[in-house]
């Protein structure tokens, strides 16, 4: 029987600019849904025992030798523990290497102007809060859905998504994970198709 | 420059230092192969750390080179990248840990007194537990020295030799910083071959609106007016 053939444990939308944390258990499967299409998914993943084993994008990046995400990706912590793998990706490429939107950054990158926007980070911190993660605890992230491509000159940019209405990303928790996630509120770049729009959160968990 | 503070780190060593703004940082690599992979952080608040995701997205690049300036979670130029002999430092693969350096072979102090090898992940812990830090305050480094070439697939091919005897790389902090350097081999490096690299502190040359970290992005330099800006 598929994942999707039995009840979800877990189904909730996570609206434009809000965010969720919660337990996904080892052997869980839990979907993100790029409902409208280019929505940028900030996610972290912390071991459930020791928040301080928590996910490491560039260690995930360099054990599996490439810089984005998808089918199959190993999702590592810094202590190089399976946290998930991802089972299911009808996207096709997330990003790992482009952190998530502070509200301080976006001073440095799209000037003063945007210091009083939402960002990822307020939304990290917030809800890390409820778990016990702090400023300290927040690492760099993966962007789901999201689209950075990097070119052999040594370029990094951000680029319209790959992303579509419906499409989703699955990933199988290898032992007891808390998910943190930012459903992006940015608006200064095309990270978010310039209109940031919900996620569906689906999570079935073993018997 | 005229040093105000030099000490040779040895291969495979971890070092920290507490760097004055506008004091300069040279680092040389002693030997082939040199790596130093190096944590940064605001030595007033160290909660303000080195980001390297915003730092490589803010100014478009997936290496390190000169005139990049490196930031901190709040948005802060840490440090300015104020000259190298090389044009790319990797900062996309993290340091290295004990699984990397267990490949090499059983090792330990007992076995082999001083020699023993241990990892960067050890080396910057030893640092950091120094100054009450730990764990939670590992973040993305940047391996001075080191190069892994990035494909348009988005492989990662490392570089082995990248950095020779004499190469060097300069570093203008910005405000006060905790500096904290592990010259473990880069994790991706096939032999256990670590090398030597020389830090010296001097003064640095005060600099205006036509600094080259200034000019070379609107970024760039909106994160040196935040440095300069860190205390009201």
């Amino acid at each position: 029987m598929t994942a999707t053939a039995v009840q979800a444990a877990l189904d909730v939308t996570v609206e434009a600019g809000d965010g969720f944390v919660g337990v996904v258990p080892a052997g869980g499967a839990f979907r993100i849904v790029d409902v409208a299409g280019n929505q940028a998914a900030d996610t972290l993943l912390f071991d459930a025992a020791d928040v301080t084993n928590r996910y490491s994008a560039l260690d995930t990046i360099r054990e599996q030798g490439s810089v984005y995400l998808t089918n199959g990706s190993r999702l590592l912590s810094s202590n190089l523990d399976l946290l998930a793998t991802i089972t299911e990706d009808t996207c096709g490429r997330h990003d790992t290497l482009g952190g998530a939107c502070a509200q301080e950054s976006n001073v440095v990158r799209y000037g003063l102007s945007t210091r009083h926007q939402h960002a990822c980070r307020e939304t990290f911190l917030r809800f890390g809060a409820q778990v016990g993660i702090d400023a300290r605890g927040l690492t760099h992230n993966i962007n789901f859905f999201m689209n950075v491509p990097l070119t052999a000159a040594g370029a990094l940019t951000f680029e319209d998504g790959v992303s579509a209405p419906g499409k989703y990303v699955q990933f199988e928790a290898a032992r007891d994970v808390i998910v943190l996630i930012s459903n992006c509120p940015q608006l200064n770049n095309p990270c978010n198709g310039w209109d940031p729009t919900p996620l569906r959160l689906l999570g079935w968990w073993p018997a | 420059m005229s040093t105000l503070l030099a000490h040779d780190i040895p291969g495979g060593a971890a070092w920290s230092v507490l760097l004055r703004a506008g004091r300069a940082l040279r680092l040389t690599a002693l030997d082939v192969g040199a790596n130093a992979s190096t944590l940064i952080f605001a030595a007033h608040d160290r909660v303000d750390r080195l980001n390297v995701p915003d730092t490589l997205k803010a100014q478009m690049s997936a290496r390190i080179r000169p005139p990049m300036v490196l930031m901190s979670d709040r948005g802060v130029g840490l440090c300015s990248v104020t000259g190298s002999s090389l044009d790319w430092h990797d900062a996309v693969c993290g340091h290295s840990l004990d699984a990397h350096v267990a490949a090499f072979g059983p090792s330990s102090y007992g076995r082999d007194r001083n020699e023993w090898r241990r990892s960067a992940r050890s080396g910057f812990l030893s640092e950091l537990r120094k100054h009450g830090l730990g764990e939670t305050d590992l973040h993305g480094c940047v391996n001075f020295f080191s190069r892994v070439a990035t494909h348009d697939d988005g492989s990662l091919t490392f570089v082995p030799g990248h950095a020779s005897g004499g190469d060097w790389v300069e570093l203008r902090a910005e405000i006060d910083l905790l500096v904290i350097i592990s010259t473990a081999p880069h994790p991706l490096a096939r032999e256990w071959a670590p090398s030597p690299v020389r830090a010296e502190v001097g003064p640095s040359t005060p600099y205006g609106a036509d600094d080259p970290s200034m000019t070379f992005r609107d970024e760039s330099a909106r994160a040196l007016l935040a440095a300069q800006a860190v205390f009201a």
